[in-house]
């Protein structure tokens, strides 16, 4: 246990501090594409500058270190139970060594005691596979961002949106309009078609954990994903909202089976500071490989 | 890029346009949504915070404790803005703020109060929390950390050279209205 400790410890503090890969590629490529001297492109560095100061002095990358969200995959038999008890202690340990904020408020109280534990944080989500493999991945989402997400009851009649793709695309470009920089722009946005109000969330979210090169094995999603991302990114809104050429970075999008009465279409907004890790796991609980 | 320094007079805003870059030196104070909440309500400052020719800061940073005492900011990123539309007018009305930093913007009735008592709102970058962290040189002191919480309390903040954008000016603009109504143009077109 004390391995496992140890090694979700240093996937909190990695997560917080460390932006991966494939967002710091999408975001360089952003800052070659805005307009030289315009205040987009001038926040467009400062995100830069931020993203190596955060590597280099092992500090959260942003203060609000967010929702923290953990996904197992593991076997059959795993004890769930006792991962859920480590990572809730290692997230109290990493709040006290500064990679993550004092972030979780009493909702009836307005009490922050300051461990970041309390119900229903941090989230653990399970999934058993037929492989022996233990792989855990995190993901730190802040409010800002959590905040423009939306959902939408389809036919939504004020955006014109039917029960069809076209309809889909609607209420999805209205949420990317509604949110303009207060997601802190460049964002991404995973989407479910779908579900109910419940899973239709939970599954947008889950989008975030692919890499913003993966594509859509589903023809239909992923023409509708590179449609949404150069539609969205024709709009001006810009980084911060500033006006500019970086509106999205990403768009992910599933579908889940609905109900005949219901067709939600969720979006989630994930800010440009997209803090994603993840790690397999050794026999002991030790990190054997990164994920992302 | 113009230079302002706390206490800011009410000419030095009326010079700033949307658009303009910005730096900011001395006193800023942290406050969001419970400060501001607790404000509204009729809510007195502590003693000590003089918020007359001052900068609010909506930010909710990461702080360590020091050995010796004393508080060291280690993130310092602003917080969405907007959630403080309600309540932000009158706390610039009534307290003779100058300065609101935060990001995404806020809304008419702030934008009002922007342009009748001479106050601006300054938008930092959301996100970077370590850049605007090594433009904090001191935590003076911190109000209602017990009440609020750390990142709910007011924090006093020495920062220099703190880089912000003019996106909401005391003659009625706003850059958020801007790109606002010009992205909606841009999207229905493409529907």
């Amino acid at each position: 246990m004390e391995k496992l400790a140890e090694t979700l410890i240093e996937l909190i503090r990695r997560t917080s501090v460390e932006i991966p890969d494939d967002v710091n590629r999408a975001l360089i490529a952003s800052l070659e594409a805005e307009k030289k001297g315009t205040i987009a492109e001038g926040a467009l560095k400062i995100i830069e500058q931020n993203i190596e100061l955060a590597k280099r002095k092992s500090q959260p990358i942003c203060q609000d270190t967010g929702s923290i969200i953990f996904y197992v995959d593991c076997p059959a038999g795993f004890d769930q139970l006792d991962f859920e008890a480590t990572a809730r202690a290692a997230v109290t340990a990493a709040t006290k060594k500064g990679f993550l904020r004092q972030n979780s408020v009493d909702s009836l109280t307005g009490k922050n005691d300051g461990t970041n534990v309390g119900p229903g944080a941090p989230t653990v989500h399970f999934h058993q596979h037929r492989a022996p493999e233990v792989s855990v991945r995190l993901m730190l989402k802040g409010g800002g961002c959590e905040n423009v997400g939306a959902q939408y009851s389809l036919p939504a009649e004020k955006l014109s949106a039917n029960r069809d793709l076209d309809g889909c695309r609607r209420v999805i470009l209205d949420a990317v309009l509604q949110a303009q920089g207060k997601g802190c722009g460049p964002g991404i946005l995973g989407v479910c078609i779908g579900g109910d109000r419940a899973t239709g969330y939970e599954f947008s979210k889950q989008q975030f954990l692919r890499t913003l090169e993966d594509r859509n094995a589903n023809a239909e999603l992923d023409a509708l994903e590179q449609d949404v991302l150069k539609t969205a990114n024709e709009l001006g809104i810009g980084p911060m909202g500033f006006g500019g050429k970086a509106t999205l970075l990403g768009v992910k999008i599933c579908a889940a089976n609905r109900l005949p009465a219901s067709f939600f279409v969720s979006v989630s907004y994930m800010c440009w500071a997209y803090r994603r890790q993840g790690v397999n796991l050794g026999a002991a609980g030790q990190i054997e490989k990164w994920l992302y | 890029m113009t230079a302002l320094h706390t206490p800011i007079t009410e000419e030095q805003i009326r010079a700033l346009k949307v658009g303009d870059a910005v730096t900011i030196s001395g006193i800023v104070f942290t406050g969001r949504d419970a400060v501001h909440k607790y404000l509204h309500e009729g809510g007195a400052l502590p003693p000590g915070v003089d918020l007359r020719g001052g900068v609010i800061y909506h930010c909710g940073p990461v702080m360590m404790k020091q050995d010796d005492g004393s508080w060291k900011c280690t993130a310092a990123g602003p917080t969405t803005s907007i959630r403080e539309e309600p309540y932000q007018g009158d706390i610039i009305h009534q307290f003779g703020v100058r300065g609101v930093i935060g990001k995404g913007g806020l809304g008419e009735k702030t934008l009002a109060a922007c342009q009748a008592d001479g106050c601006v709102y300054l938008h930092a970058i959301g996100g970077a929390a370590q850049v605007l962290a090594e433009c904090v040189k001191k935590v003076r002191n911190v109000y209602f950390l017990e009440e609020f919480g750390s990142p709910e309390a007011i924090w006093e903040l020495e920062v220099e050279n703190f880089p912000a954008v003019v996106t909401m000016d005391s003659h009625g603009g706003s850059l958020h209205k801007e790109v606002f109504a010009a992205s909606a143009a841009e999207l229905a077109k493409r529907l």
